[in-house]
């Protein structure tokens, strides 16, 4: 009998192992972990600090799924790979030989080798066991900072907020989640932060972290001298593979594991999937790394399907993605660089009081739409990826718009608004508004 | 907490020790003036006063006196019953109001006083205590710190007020006289509006009907940045005031069937009794058309509108049994188990309830046509008395909310309730109505399925690109609230791809999920 091997239980292990067996793979899967028994879903983490689930409540599948679908859990951590003999070596002392191998160990959070950052009350933010960590270091607390403006910084905000935690936020950039938003969406998000209470510093790098007794940190300090108190200090500024333990071991790896666009790596049998990746040839306008939960899962779908004998490549389609600060939400499809791009024509649009806001980019010189940011309303996936894969024309973007609302049913309309700005901005565009109100959509 | 709001939950309790308290603030004399008062059925009165005298004009306990005329009335129907005179067995309950004309004590000397102090205590307290809540928070999802309170997560608290509602049940039901004080209370307010004393329904349909209100206001607090949630509040409100509290006590006083005219059989499963379906024709017109819109409801409106709207415009638009538990029970939503095996529990327990409620008015309109009560050998009477216990008292009442902190608080609806089922029935193979979930937006965090108050475990379906089109889901939106990613929406579409292909949009090479 063939035996799969799967490090990890995160998005893409999981979403590879239960996509084996939907496909008739029959042979025998094993997945292991270090982090939790079973597979849960790290994005919600923050809702068990805040206390809107309990760790129950983040498992997508209840326990029994497993056995029942006859997939191996095994609660334990990979030392090493043995690609000689296709064994690894277990924490326990255990070895488990494999014939062939996923690795999907998804990522660690970045430290910088700051002095002091090895002070208790520092840390990052990603596992199960870095959630239990921050429950212990917040404990009673009454002062916090974190550092680096990005998604899981904002996210660590929230959380200790809920706990009156008092909260300053360090970004290095001169906007929040500055390699990715543009300024003017980034400032509404600032805005929003600020009321919620957070001391937000923009263009401020940490330094150093001092401590007073030695051992718990009590303070950071920034390159421009600047000392700010803190209990706690998060530090948020980017996750990398992690893939330390294959270190010694003969699979090339360089940021990541280095994988071909069927996620072979450089040996035989071995294959890698999820954040812990660096692709060697990434698709078409797709960086070599790439950490989110749909790329797992996506990489996960695909490989089940080529260890079944389909003979495709990762293909993801146009990126998307979507987050939540505080109270806006944020989806994003296609492409919307921090800086206009020279072919581009961009369209900003927000509403005078509440936090809603679209940014949109088409081609200067031949009306394709590229991509698009939307706060505080809802769009449609489907209606995005089909514009965005028959390269559809702005003004047919824009026309149809109405069809690409998902918001609640009562809710206010914004489309009327959107589009006579736009066409206040871009005359020669034509734009036909089609909106109906919600009552004929109800007896539609 | 700031002080404002522990000024509000000192009130709160107060008016709830007091309003425990008042139970043993009475005592119980009974004259022979009283019980020729109470007792106007002169043959009861002849029967029952020999063995009555022997506590006339003692001063006695509540618990004694209400024993003792039990034990009156006990001892002279086992004399009937031995005797085989059947007819002679009294069925009047004599207890209630001879516990009531016997009270003397606080209540009775200051009744309005008590009820003031009582309603403006509780409402005064929760008011400042909600006022307060989120305040200065932008508005959002506000679900903070909810697993860690007691009262919210099966702690002592919600385990203390969750044993609470179901003696208030209990007592309610069974042993009203009890509760003698807390149904006098009313008797000034139903003294003005039609000139007798309250009755224990109407102690309930008050504190019932507050209850909505004052939730509701909270839930226009929590969830004010939703249009969807401010409206469905809205109509819940809405129809518990006028349909279900104020329009049946205008039909009375008016001398007409005192009915809740959005209350649907099998929910409302006396409909077809002989004495409701009576009532309706000796009141002329207006009663025929009463009954007729009832039956239209039930075999029209029930169809048509689910068909449209999904059964939501029923369950958390209209329904009282619904506006409690969107309103008083939105703390405990996450209670629900979200387990396969509650599902299947749930759909063998709630069809079976619809199956005993079609049985027993089966059998309740076969003895009101042929005026035979035996069928097969059971009497259609002892049928309609287990489904009153068991479903009517038991299921709806008691388990139905006393368990909300305890397994959230659409156990009834969803478990119990005949009309959810045939709801649901309609829902789930033709109607309109669906959740659509957003392409491959899902990140499986779970907020869906832990506030589905249906115990639906939203998130199977999302994260697989599936409609989610489950007989059981009221439609009360929150799942959508609640997702951080945008990815749930209700809608109403033309059936054609409403059971759906899972696809999740994202992956050129994907494959139905």
């Amino acid at each position: 009998m063939e035996k799969i091997v799967i490090i990890g239980n995160g998005i893409s292990g999981v979403t590879f192992a239960r996509f084996m067996r939907k496909l008739g793979y029959q042979e025998q899967l094993i997945i292991i972990s270090s982090e939790t028994k079973h597979f849960f879903s790290r994005t919600a983490l923050m809702y068990i600090y805040m206390g809107h689930m309990e760790y129950k409540h983040t498992k997508p599948y209840e326990d029994f799924f497993w056995s029942k679908n006859n997939i191996e859990l095994v609660y334990d951590h990979v030392k090493k790979v043995n690609t000689q003999d296709k064994s690894l070596k277990l924490e326990s002392g255990e070895a488990i030989n494999y014939d062939k191998l996923v690795i999907a160990t998804g990522s660690k959070p970045n430290f910088f080798g700051w002095p002091g950052e090895k002070y208790n009350g520092i840390q990052g933010l990603y596992s199960y066991q870095d959630l239990q960590k921050m429950e212990k270091n917040t404990e009673g607390i009454k002062k916090a900072v974190i550092i680096g403006g990005g998604l899981i910084g904002v996210e660590m905000a929230e959380m200790l907020r809920t706990r009156d935690i008092e909260v300053t936020f360090l970004v290095r950039e001169g906007h929040f989640w500055g390699n990715v938003l543009p300024r003017e969406e980034a400032e509404m998000i600032a805005d929003h932060m600020r009321k919620h209470h957070i001391n937000l510093h923009f263009n401020a790098q940490a330094s150093e972290c001092k401590s007073k007794d030695g051992k718990r940190v009590s303070s950071v300090l920034t390159t421009e001298g600047e000392e700010f108190e803190a209990d706690f200090v998060g530090i948020t500024a980017g996750v990398s593979p992690n893939i330390d333990f294959l270190k010694e071991s003969n699979i090339e790896t360089d940021k990541g594991v280095l994988i071909d666009e069927k996620f072979q790596t450089s040996v035989n049998d071995i294959y890698s999937i999820g954040d812990c990746v660096q692709h060697r040839n990434p698709p078409a306008g797709r960086k070599s790394i790439e950490q989110v939960w749909y790329t797992g899962r996506i990489m996960g779908e695909t490989l089940a399907q080529i260890l079944t004998g389909k003979d495709v490549r990762y293909n993801p389609g146009p990126w998307f993605n979507s987050a939540k600060f505080f109270d806006i939400e944020f989806q994003t499809y296609g492409t919307i660089d921090v800086e206009k791009q020279e072919n581009e024509n961009r369209f900003f649009w927000k509403h005078p009081k509440n936090n809603v806001a679209i940014h949109l980019a088409f081609d200067k010189n031949t009306g394709r739409f590229i991509g698009i940011n939307n706060f505080g309303i809802r769009l449609r996936h489907e209606f995005f990826d089909k514009k965005l894969k028959m390269k559809a024309h702005i003004s047919e973007v824009m026309s149809d718009l109405n069809e690409a609302t998902f918001d609640p049913e009562f809710f206010r309309s914004y489309e009327d608004e959107i589009i006579s700005e736009f066409k206040n901005s871009y005359p020669e565009i034509e734009v036909k508004n089609q909106h109906k109100p919600w009552y004929k959509k109800i007896f539609a | 907490m700031n002080t404002i709001q522990k000024i509000g939950i000192i009130a709160f309790c107060s008016s709830l020790f007091i309003f425990i308290g008042l139970l043993f603030t009475s005592s119980f004399t009974l004259t022979s003036e009283i019980t020729g008062e109470v007792i106007n059925d002169s043959s009861h009165f002849e029967s029952l006063s020999p063995g009555l005298e022997e506590i006339y004009d003692k001063q006695l306990e509540k618990p004694e006196f209400i024993s003792s005329v039990n034990a009156v009335k006990e001892a002279v129907n086992q004399q009937y019953r031995n005797n085989e005179e059947w007819d002679k067995v009294i069925h009047t309950d004599y207890t209630l109001s001879l516990t009531r004309a016997a009270l003397s004590g606080p209540v009775k000397s200051n009744t309005l006083l008590w009820l003031l102090v009582i309603l403006g205590l509780s409402t005064l307290g929760a008011l400042m205590y909600i006022s307060q809540k989120w305040k200065d928070q932008p508005a959002g999802i506000k679900n903070d710190h909810l697993m860690f309170r007691s009262m919210t997560n099966r702690g002592i608290i919600g385990i203390a007020l969750g044993v609470f509602l179901i003696l208030f049940y209990i007592f309610l039901y069974k042993l009203p006289a009890y509760i003698i004080e807390w149904i006098m209370l009313f008797d000034p307010v139903t003294m003005l509006i039609k000139g007798e004393p309250a009755s224990q329904w109407f102690m309930y349909g008050f504190f019932y009907t507050m209850a909505i209100v004052i939730m509701g206001i909270r839930m226009f607090k929590k969830y004010r940045h939703s249009n969807y949630q401010l409206l469905r509040t809205t109509s819940v409100m809405f129809f518990q005031v006028s349909f279900a509290f104020m329009i049946p006590e205008i039909l009375y006083i008016l001398n007409l069937p005192s009915v809740d005219l959005k209350n649907i059989w099998p929910l409302d499963y006396t409909f077809f009794f002989e004495y409701r379906l009576n009532e309706y024709i000796e009141s002329g017109t207006i009663g025929i058309w009463m009954m007729v819109w009832g039956i239209i409801l039930i075999i029209i409106g029930v169809p048509l509108l689910t068909y449209f709207y999904g059964k939501r415009w029923y369950c958390s638009w209209v329904c009282g049994c619904g506006g409690l538990a969107e309103t008083l029970g939105d703390p405990y939503r996450h209670l629900s188990d979200k387990s396969l095996k509650a599902w299947k529990v749930e759909r063998v327990l709630v069809h079976s309830v619809l199956v005993f409620a079609v049985v027993m008015t089966g059998a309740v309109l076969y003895t009101y046509f042929t005026g035979k009560a035996n069928i097969i050998g059971i009497s259609s009477y002892e049928i309609r008395s287990w489904y009153g216990f068991g479903i009517g008292f038991i299921f709806s009442g008691a388990i139905g909310t006393g368990f909300y902190p305890f397994m959230g608080n659409r156990v009834w609806c969803r478990f119990g309730c005949p009309l959810a089922a045939y709801l649901g029935l309609v829902q789930r193979f033709k109607s309109r109505f669906r959740i659509t979930t957003n392409g491959g937006q899902c990140i499986s965090c779970g907020n869906c399925s832990t506030y589905c108050e249906m115990g639906i475990d939203v998130r199977w379906y999302a994260q697989r690109g599936q409609n989610i089109i489950r007989s059981s889901c009221v439609g009360c939106g929150v799942c959508s609230s609640v997702c951080p990613r945008g990815v749930l929406n209700l809608e109403v579409k033309d059936g054609k791809g409403r059971f759906g292909n899972k696809v999740l949009t994202g992956n050129e090479n994907t494959v139905s999920s």
